[in-house]
């Protein structure tokens, strides 16, 4: 019983940061349709780059964090500027071999910058472990979990609330009613991987400062892609709870499993939900499977 | 002076002209009907207007100024209002949602704007936000449906909702396009009134294509038919009726 709650409270925690990443993929693809393959790398950059000012300018984590946010943010507005604005109206499949190929590129520029060697981050947070009752978690996965939730709580808001958040929404159910409202539709495309880059790279930090950081880091982008498309791809809600169910199964089914199948059980297990899942509901469990015409 | 413009506009998709040569005006606070018979171009004109398509050759010019370089957005912004045939609403948010959305756009979305929203304007910004989003509803008299999302609306009613976000941008031109389309006899006729009413009390341009004669001899000022992409005629509705070539366009129409 005790191992069992241990392993749902910890599976749960790492569900929450999974959610966050998920987000990155979200933020993107609800405005502009666009799956961005480059989701991990996205991450993985800005856990370097978190790295590099904390390690190489010793700066504090208030200010590097800030730092790696408005980088983060850059680097997603100049990807769709100069790569992604010139591919609307290309074929989908074409537009995701191009964030595939990002994502190669990203790989190569870490590799150049940083090396390929596994580097440790310095503490963020508090070392003392968090015990509840017979439950003992992790100080790095508690706080890590915490910000995550933090940040996706105030995403949550602005698409709710704020003016650019209400003209995103707009722009993802209707791009045609949305040029017919006065917004902006390529700007909010440009704010849109702005937005879903800094959602990576703040999983990317809480990632990296649970497990160290090196360029492979991004492959993680590939276990969170069964929790976006279980979420339903357009819904932040989605990706929360997508995030959550895959952390504890995963959890659960390593815990359980993977001692009888030498490991891998693990890896495995978030496909096969996806896979029944998306049997029963072909647009996740909380997308939209509205057709917009012209 | 005229308020919007189109001169020698042509339209082509792959080698078919969808329009050619097409050239008219609207006067200030007049009600502009387009008909024609179904593929005649009429949508097409009204994109040219708004944005969405880039005419292969002619110009548009809203108040005397050429709006060839502007983006939907821009041109939208500018006080150019629209609806659509088959109706751009967004059906899982509320009424009060989508009209929200018509006023919200009278604030400028551009990057950075948008990202600073929540500066010290914002207090009287809502306040007059929520003031034309009273007036719309009442004017409409979608009070009771207020909350209701979208989607479960009837048809009617749910162009009627397009309409009053539409109206919350407070446009100076409303490009209108099948308004009544799909409309009982009652709907149809609290419809024409709304949009007499606009004109009225706003003193709102409005351009309308449609293909019901009964409610376009009634309300409109002046009517452009157009077929197969050409201009048939223009003219007031009893000049346009008597029209020969009209007359036989849409005699030959009925034939075939
Ligand atoms: N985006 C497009 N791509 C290709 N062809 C188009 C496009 N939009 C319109 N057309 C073609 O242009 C012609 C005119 O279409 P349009 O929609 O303007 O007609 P309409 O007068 O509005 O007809 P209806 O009364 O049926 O609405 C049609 O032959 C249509 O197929
Ligand atoms: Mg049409």
């Amino acid at each position: 019983m005790d191992i069992f709650l241990q392993l749902i409270v910890s599976g749960f925690l790492v569900g929450g940061i999974y959610a966050l990443i998920a987000l990155g993929f979200v933020l993107i693809y609800k405005a502009t349709n666009i799956i961005n393959f480059a989701t991990g790398e996205f991450m993985m950059i800005g856990a370097y780059i978190f790295y590099s000012l904390s390690v190489y300018l010793k700066l504090s984590p208030f200010i590097g964090i800030p730092l790696v946010i408005v980088a983060a943010a850059l680097l997603g507005a100049l990807v769709e500027r100069l790569i992604l604005r010139h591919m609307l109206g290309q074929p989908n499949i074409s537009i995701i071999m191009v964030t595939i190929g990002l994502s190669s590129i990203l790989l190569g520029i870490a590799e150049i910058i940083w090396g390929s060697s596994f580097r440790s981050f310095p503490a963020l947070f508090p070392r003392k472990a968090i015990i509840i009752g017979e439950i003992v978690l992790r100080s790095n996965l508690f706080y890590g979990f915490v910000t995550a939730m933090v940040v996706v709580v105030v995403f949550l808001l602005v698409f709710k609330y704020a003016k650019v958040g209400v003209a995103m929404r707009a722009t993802a159910n209707d791009q045609i009613a949305a040029f017919s409202m006065g917004i902006n539709v390529k700007s909010m495309f440009t704010i849109s991987w702005a937005f879903g880059a800094i959602a990576a790279s703040l999983g990317g930090i809480i990632i990296g400062n649970i497990g160290g950081v090196q360029p492979t880091l991004g492959h993680i982008g590939l276990k969170i892609f069964p929790i976006v498309i279980l979420g339903g791809l357009d819904s932040i809600m989605g990706a929360v709870i997508g995030g959550l169910l895959v952390g504890i199964l995963e959890n659960l089914a390593g815990g359980y499993l993977d001692p009888y199948f030498h490991g891998g059980v693990k890896d495995l297990a978030p496909f096969v939900v996806l896979i029944i899942i998306l049997l029963i509901k072909p647009y996740g469990l909380f997308g939209t499977k509205e057709i917009e015409r012209l | 002076m005229s308020i919007l413009s189109i001169e020698d506009v042509s339209l082509s998709f792959g080698g078919l002209e969808v329009l050619s040569d097409v050239s008219f005006s609207v006067e200030p606070g007049e009600i502009f009907a387009i008909i024609g018979p179904n593929g005649a171009g009429k949508t097409s004109i009204l994109n040219v207007i708004s944005g969405f398509y880039r005419p292969t050759k002619g110009s548009v010019a809203f108040n005397n100024k050429n709006m060839d370089r502007l983006s939907a957005d821009k041109r939208a912004a500018l006080g150019l209002g629209r609806t659509f045939q088959n109706i751009a609403l967004y059906h899982g948010m509320s009424v009060l949602d989508n009209i929200k959305l018509g006023a919200h756009s009278l604030l400028n979305t551009g990057l950075f704007s948008a990202l600073f929203y929540w500066g010290a304007a914002h207090k009287e910004e809502i306040r007059l936000r929520k003031e034309i989003e009273e007036e719309v509803i009442d004017f409409l008299e979608i009070e009771s449906i207020r909350k209701k999302p979208v989607g479960s609306l009837a048809y009617g009613l749910q162009k009627r909702v397009e309409l009053a976000r539409a109206l919350a941008m407070r446009p100076k031109i409303l490009l209108m396009d099948e308004p009544v389309a799909g409309m009982n006899a009652e709907e149809t006729e609290d419809m024409a009134r709304f949009i007499l009413d606009i004109k009225e009390e706003h003193n709102t341009t409005i351009v309308l294509i449609e293909h019901d004669m009964k409610m376009i001899m009634d309300i409109s000022d002046r009517v452009l038919v157009l077929n197969f992409g050409h201009t048939l005629a223009c003219g007031t509705p009893l000049e346009v009726q008597k029209h020969p070539r009209v007359i036989e366009a849409y005699l030959g129409q009925k034939k075939g």
